[in-house]
């Protein structure tokens, strides 16, 4: 297994990087181990993938480690998802999905949240910037709230929906409204209006946009979100 | 579910209206002129969201060519437009679009929905899905298929096109502008749950109060 990916790093290109040959990285569980002790839980390997579990207090402080220590250097988020068992006694995970460029390797982080407590994670804003529409899709999806992200609003639907967080699974496939409440909610929805005024870079002429158009931003077709 | 024109339900009714005109040798002509012209150049409106609307774009390229029908200029905007023809699965999230296009057409005009998930939601029995476009605006011909060959497609232009040539001026509720209801919806909420209750053994279903 080991001697094509040997023979193929001497070769005289120089510049090859093998693959990895498999998703398992014990030497960076181990390391995690070292430096955080007992805020990192089981690590286990699944399919070749090592997955380790963090506590959620130090999950940012443990990413920003995996992210910038040499030897670590996970420089690039893949994913964050999140899963809900269908057991109700399991915790929903958070899942960062971690992939080193330089060395071609990947690391699955997960932060379990038990449900009688608050669904709240810390943001990665600061470390990748690319998680912001991430962070957005989890929390639409699955209502987990990551503090400190600029601009935490519902990515894929629309921001006044009201029926909570469809990939939960106390979620009815066909959602709690009646067929005609959810058309009268989708249709009361205004479409232009979902831009928030950071977003819409006319935020500094905002006192000479037309009236209704300021009520309607002021106002927020933005909602309350649930 | 009588044949009663759906957009008139949502109208009150304020004591028969008789048409002052009746139809006669003038009226009849002069509607084949005009049915004529308008059925021969219908520049239909593509709102494609899915895969329907790769078959529509074999409908309109060379093989198929709704050139033929006089459809050979796409209008991209809904201002030029005769016919909207919704391509493909509409999300809730963008039925106040389709609406808005539906109402920034000018009369005369027709849909058509293409497939079946523009007519009937399909098997996306789900939360995000519209469980077919006449929840919201009026449908004229309804293709089904998924997605219907362009021989469908065709077959459904076919339809417009006699459905327009027996259309007359005289009757004046045919070119009349729906009017929605409460809450800006264009049936009755029992209708809608009606139409968009699920097939087969499947019955979990929130209803209107």
């Amino acid at each position: 297994m080991s001697a094509p990916v040997q023979a193929a790093a001497a070769s005289p290109g120089g510049h090859y990087v093998p693959h990895a040959p498999q998703g398992a990285q014990p030497e960076t569980v181990a390391a995690l181990r070292a430096a955080f002790g007992d805020a990192i839980g089981r690590d286990v390997l699944v399919c070749g993938e090592t997955i380790v579990y963090v506590a959620r207090e130090r999950a940012h402080e443990i990413l920003a480690w995996l992210q910038t220590t040499p030897g670590q250097e996970f420089d690039y988020l893949t994913d964050i998802t999140a899963v809900e068992y269908r057991d109700p006694e399991l915790p929903i995970e958070v899942v960062y999905q971690l992939r080193s460029l330089a060395r071609r390797a990947d690391l699955r982080v997960k932060i379990a949240l038990d449900k009688t407590q608050p669904l709240e994670v810390d943001t990665v804003w600061d470390l990748w910037k690319g998680c912001d529409w991430l962070e957005r899709e989890v929390y639409d999806m699955f209502g987990i709230v990551f503090r400190g992200h600029p601009d935490l609003r519902r990515l894929l639907m629309w921001e006044t929906y009201a029926e909570g967080h469809p990939l939960r699974k106390d979620f009815p496939l066909r959602g709690h409204f009646s067929r005609a409440e959810q058309t009268r909610q989708a249709l009361a929805a205004q479409p232009e209006a979902h831009y928030s005024l950071e977003e819409l870079s006319i935020a500094d002429a905002y006192h000479e946009l037309p009236a209704d158009m300021r009520e309607r931003l002021l106002k927020g077709e933005r909602g309350t979100l649930t | 579910m009588g044949l009663v024109n759906p957009a008139s339900e949502n109208l009150e009714v304020e004591g028969t209206q008789v048409s002052t005109m009746s139809p006669n040798w003038v009226t009849t002509r002069l509607d084949f002129l005009v049915n004529w012209a308008r059925k021969n150049s219908l520049w239909p409106m593509p709102f494609g969201t899915a895969c329907c609307a790769i078959e529509y774009m074999a409908t309109a390229a060379s093989r198929f060519d709704i050139a033929r029908f006089g459809m050979e200029r796409q209008s991209f905007s809904p201002r030029q437009a005769d016919v909207f023809i919704c391509a493909g699965r509409v999300p809730f999230k963008l039925a106040p679009v389709l609406r808005r296009i539906w109402d920034q057409m000018p009369q005369p005009k027709w849909c058509i929905s293409m497939g079946a998930c523009a007519s009937t939601g399909n098997v996306f029995d789900n939360y995000t899905v519209v469980q077919g476009i006449d929840t919201i605006i009026p449908v004229d011909v309804y293709v089904p298929g998924c997605p219907p060959r362009p021989e469908g497609l065709i077959y459904g232009i076919q339809l417009l096109q006699k459905k327009i040539a027996g259309e007359t001026f005289t009757d004046q509720d045919l070119r009349q502008e729906a009017t929605y209801g409460p809450g800006n919806l264009f049936l009755p909420p029992a209708r809608i749950d009606e139409l968009s209750e699920p097939f087969g053994n499947s019955v979990h279903q929130t209803r209107s109060q």
